[in-house]
C-alpha cells in the first residue's frame, strides 16, 4: 500500500515541481508576500500628516505645538491661517488632522481656566481616525501633567496605572505577524491542493487513476501528503522569518506550535481537496478556493476581532480552521501557553480535517459527470 | 448582425460580425459553466452579507474583570461609571488571581483593580492608584479598551467634582470633530472597502482562466486560423465579462447603500465610471495572468496569490499606507485596489473631491492600459 502511495506522491510532486513556472509560483511569491505584508500590517501610525492652525500664538500654544513637532508619529505638512483653508487640506487627504488653538488658549490656561483644543480629523477611515485621536490625547495628557505640576493645578484624586501584559509597548506588529504566518500557510496549502483534483478531472486523468489498483484512501493520501509536506516546510521558513527577521518573541514551546501547525495543515489540506474534488473544472476549483479563503481570512479574527461579530456570524467562524490556528499562533508566540490551554483550539481543527478528508475521498468515487 | 449583406465584406462590418460572434460564443460558455454567473452575482451577495454584518472594529461590551478588594461608596461610584458605559460588560471578581486567570484564558480583555485602601488613598494628596491591566496581544483592542477606561475614569472624576460642588479642572481638553463619519462607524468605511476587495476578485476570477483555457484545450489554435484579430479576440473576452462584472458591481453598491446604509455623498455616475475603470483593471489583470500562464493550473495559482491578499492588506482598506515603510509604500502603487479604495471612500463619505478622484482615476486608466496592452502583446507574439 505504501509503495503505491509513494508512487502517487512522486507523481504529484512531479506535477507540481517539474514545471519551472509552477515551482516558482509555489515558493517565491508567498515568501515575498510574507515580507511585504509583515511590514504593511500594522495599526500603529508613524506618519500622521497634520496641519496647525494657531489663532493664539501664545506661549502655551507654542509649547503644546512643540510636543506635536517633537513626536515621531506626527509630521507637520502645512500651517493654516484661516478657517477656509481647513476643508481643502482635509478633503484632498493632504492631512489626516488639523490641530486648532483658539484665540483664548494661552490666556485661559494662565488664569487657570480649562482651554479647549479643537482637533479636526478625517473620518473616511474611522479606524485610522480613532487611532490618531488616541495619539493626540496621549500628547495632550502628557502636556496636562506637566502644566498641572508646574502651575500647581489640583491633582485628580485617582489616577490610572495602565499596563499591558504580553505586549508592553502595544506593538500591533506582534499581533499581526503571527496572524500572517497562518494566512500565508493557508495560501500555500490551497495553492497545492485546491486545483489538483479539478485539473485531473478536467483533463480526464482522474478516471485513469480510479481504474488503477489504487484504493480511494490511497489516492486521498497521495493527494494530501504533498500539500501537507510543502505546507510544513514553507511554514517552517515562515516561522523562522517571523522570529529571526521580524523579531517576534516566541515564548512557547515549538512542540505545541508544530502540533497546532500539523492539525491546521490537516484541516486546510482537507478543505482544499474537498473543494478540488467538488469542482468539475479548474474554473470551479478556483471559485471554490476563493469562496473558502476570503471568508476564512476575514472571519478568522486576523484583523477584526471575532468578539465584535454578531452571534450568528460568530457561529459561522466555528467551522473556520484558521480561526483556531490564529489563537494558537498568538498564544504560543506571545503568551507562551502550554498545550492543555490550547486543547479547545486543537480538536476542532482535527475534526474539520477528518470530516473534509473523508468527504473528499467519498467524492472521488461519487462525483461523476 | 446585418453587416456584409449583399455587399463585399467591409472591414467595419466584418469586425462587428466577428466580434458579436465571439461575444456570443463566450456567453454560451458562461451559461454552460454556471460558475461565472456565480462569481458575478452570488459571490458579491454572499461575501457582502457575511462581511457587512460580520466585520466590525467597534468593540462594544468588552468583558472586563472588576476586582474591588474593599467595597465602599467611593468604589461603588467608580464602578458605576464603568457599569454605565455601553462599551463594557463588567464581571465582578473576588481576587486578583481569579481575574488574572480569566485574563490568561481570554475570558476578559482587561482587569480593573481597586486596592483595599482605595477610599483612604483618595483623600491623600497623591491620590489613589487605579490599576488597569490589559491583554496586549491584540494591541489595537487593548488600546481601544484603554481609551474606554480613560473615558469612564474621566466621567467619574467630573461627576465626583460636581457632587462636591466644584468643576473638574483639566488644563487642555481635546474637542474632536470627526468629518465625514462623525459617529466613527467602522462599517461606513469597511463596506466600501469590501466592495473593492470583492470587485478585485470578481474581475480576476472571471478572466484568469479564460485565455489559459483556450490555450490548454487547443481552441486557441482553432481561433487563430479564423480571420479574428487579437484585438477582436480580447474585446470578445472583455465585453461579456465586463457586463457580468458591472452587474455584480451595481449589486454591491446597491447593497452598500440600501442594506448597510452607507451614505453615498458623491455622484453615483462618477462612482459608476470610476468603478468601471477599476473593473477594466481587474479584468485586464486576469486576462494578463491567463495569457502569460497559458495553463489553467498556473493561472489559478497566480490568481490566488496576486488578488485577494494584496487587495486586502496593501490597498489602504485596513492598514494605513502612510505608515508603511517607504519600500512597501512603493509596492502598493502596483495594487490597483489602492487607487479605488481612495476613490470609493471619498465618493461614499466625502463627496466629489476632484483632487482625490482625478489622480487616482488616471492611475487606474494607466494600469488598465498597461494590463490590456501587455495581454495584447503576449497574445500576438504567439500568433506569429
Amino acid at each position: 500500500m505504501w509503495q503505491r502511495i509513494a508512487a502517487l506522491m512522486r507523481k504529484e510532486f512531479l506535477a507540481l515541481l517539474k514545471d519551472r513556472r509552477s515551482r516558482f509560483v509555489l515558493i517565491l511569491p508567498p515568501m515575498i508576500q510574507l515580507l511585504v505584508f509583515g511590514y504593511a500590517a500594522t495599526f500603529d501610525l508613524n506618519n500622521i500628516a497634520y496641519a496647525l492652525y494657531d489663532e493664539d500664538k501664545g506661549q502655551a500654544a507654542r509649547e503644546l505645538a512643540a510636543t506635536f513637532r517633537g513626536s515621531a508619529n506626527f509630521r507637520e505638512v502645512a500651517s493654516v491661517a484661516s478657517v477656509g483653508e481647513i476643508a481643502p487640506l482635509v478633503n484632498s487627504r493632504r492631512v489626516l488632522l488639523v490641530v486648532r488653538f483658539g484665540p483664548q488658549f494661552t490666556r485661559d490656561l494662565i488664569v487657570g481656566n480649562p482651554a479647549p483644543l479643537q482637533v479636526i480629523v478625517d473620518g473616511r477611515n474611522s479606524n485610522t481616525a480613532l487611532i490618531a485621536l488616541n495619539y493626540v490625547r496621549t500628547i495632550v495628557n502628557r502636556f496636562n501633567d506637566q502644566w498641572s505640576n508646574a502651575r500647581e493645578w489640583p491633582k485628580p484624586p485617582a489616577r490610572l496605572q495602565i499596563r499591558a501584559w504580553f505586549n508592553p509597548n502595544l506593538e500591533s506588529r506582534w499581533f499581526f505577524i503571527p496572524g500572517i504566518v497562518g494566512v500565508i500557510t493557508l495560501l500555500i496549502t490551497l495553492l497545492v491542493t485546491a486545483l489538483s483534483v479539478a485539473r485531473e478531472r478536467e483533463q480526464g486523468t482522474f478516471d485513469q487513476l480510479l481504474v488503477t489498483p489504487l484504493r480511494p484512501v490511497e489516492i486521498l493520501l497521495g493527494k494530501a501528503l504533498p500539500g501537507f509536506i510543502i505546507g510544513f516546510l514553507e511554514a517552517t521558513v515562515i516561522i523562522l522569518v517571523a522570529t529571526l527577521w521580524f523579531r517576534i518573541p516566541l515564548l512557547g514551546s515549538l512542540l505545541v506550535l508544530y502540533v497546532g501547525l500539523a492539525l491546521f495543515l490537516l484541516s486546510a489540506v482537507g478543505v482544499g481537496l474537498m473543494i478540488s474534488s467538488l469542482a468539475i473544472t479548474q474554473q470551479q476549483g478556483l471559485l471554490g478556493a476563493f469562496l473558502f479563503m476570503v471568508p476564512a481570512v476575514i472571519l478568522s479574527g486576523f484583523a477584526t476581532p471575532i468578539a465584535n461579530m454578531p452571534p450568528a456570524v460568530q457561529a459561522i467562524t466555528l467551522i473556520d480552521p484558521l480561526r483556531y490556528f490564529l489563537v494558537i499562533l498568538r498564544k504560543v508566540f506571545l503568551e507562551g501557553v502550554s498545550f492543555d490551554v490550547l486543547l479547545p483550539e486543537m480538536w476542532p481543527m482535527a475534526v474539520i480535517g477528518a470530516l473534509a478528508l473523508f468527504f473528499s475521498g467519498w467524492l472521488f468515487r461519487h462525483r461523476m459527470y | 448582425m446585418t453587416a456584409g449583406r449583399g455587399e463585399p465584406l467591409s472591414t467595419r462590418g466584418g469586425v462587428a460580425m466577428r466580434l458579436s460572434g465571439l461575444v456570443r460564443k463566450e456567453f454560451l460558455q458562461i451559461i454552460r459553466d454556471p460558475s461565472s454567473i456565480a462569481i458575478a452575482f452570488v459571490m458579491p451577495v454572499a461575501l457582502l452579507l457575511l462581511f457587512g454584518y460580520g466585520v466590525s472594529l467597534d468593540s462594544e461590551h468588552v468583558p472586563v474583570a472588576v476586582v474591588v478588594e474593599q467595597a465602599s461608596s467611593d468604589t461603588a461610584d467608580f464602578i458605576a461609571s464603568i457599569d454605565g458605559s455601553l462599551y463594557f460588560s463588567p464581571i465582578p471578581m473576588r481576587s486578583l488571581p481569579q481575574a488574572t486567570e480569566a485574563l490568561l484564558a481570554g475570558r476578559v480583555d482587561a482587569i480593573v483593580h481597586l486596592r483595599a485602601n482605595f477610599a483612604d488613598e483618595l483623600r491623600r494628596p497623591d491620590g489613589a492608584p487605579i490599576q488597569v491591566i490589559a491583554n496586549g496581544v491584540n494591541a489595537n483592542t487593548a488600546r481601544i479598551v484603554e481609551g474606554y477606561i480613560e473615558g469612564a475614569w474621566f466621567t467619574w472624576l467630573a461627576h465626583r467634582a460636581q457632587e462636591q460642588g466644584r468643576e473638574l479642572r483639566v488644563p487642555v481638553r481635546v474637542e474632536q470633530r470627526v468629518w465625514f463619519n462623525s459617529e466613527l462607524r467602522s462599517r461606513n468605511y469597511l463596506v466600501p472597502g469590501l466592495v473593492v476587495v470583492i470587485m478585485t476578485l470578481i474581475g480576476a476570477l472571471l478572466t484568469a482562466m479564460v485565455m489559459a483555457r483556450e490555450w490548454e484545450r487547443g481552441t486557441m489554435e482553432a481561433l487563430m486560423v479564423t480571420p479574428v484579430g487579437v484585438s477582436e479576440l480580447l474585446l470578445g473576452k472583455l465585453i461579456p465579462y465586463f457586463l457580468l462584472g458591472a452587474g455584480g458591481m451595481l449589486l454591491s453598491v446597491a447593497m452598500a447603500v440600501w442594506l448597510f446604509e452607507v451614505p453615498l455623498r458623491g455622484s453615483f455616475w462618477l462612482l459608476f465610471l470610476t468603478a468601471s475603470l477599476f473593473l477594466f483593471v481587474a479584468l485586464g489583470m486576469g486576462l494578463l495572468i491567463s495569457s502569460v500562464a497559458k495553463n489553467q493550473f498556473i493561472a489559478g495559482q497566480v490568481a490566488i496569490i496576486a488578488t485577494f491578499l494584496p487587495a486586502f492588506l496593501l490597498s489602504g482598506f485596513i492598514f494605513d499606507i502612510g505608515s508603511m515603510p517607504a519600500v512597501v509604500q512603493t509596492i502598493t502603487h502596483i495594487v490597483a485596489g489602492r487607487y479605488f479604495v481612495a476613490i470609493s471612500n471619498t465618493l461614499f463619505l466625502a463627496g466629489d473631491v476632484w483632487s482625490v478622484i482625478l489622480p487616482n482615476a488616471l492611475a487606474l486608466a494607466l494600469m488598465a492600459a498597461i494590463f490590456l496592452g501587455l495581454t495584447w502583446r503576449t497574445t500576438r507574439k504567439r500568433l506569429e
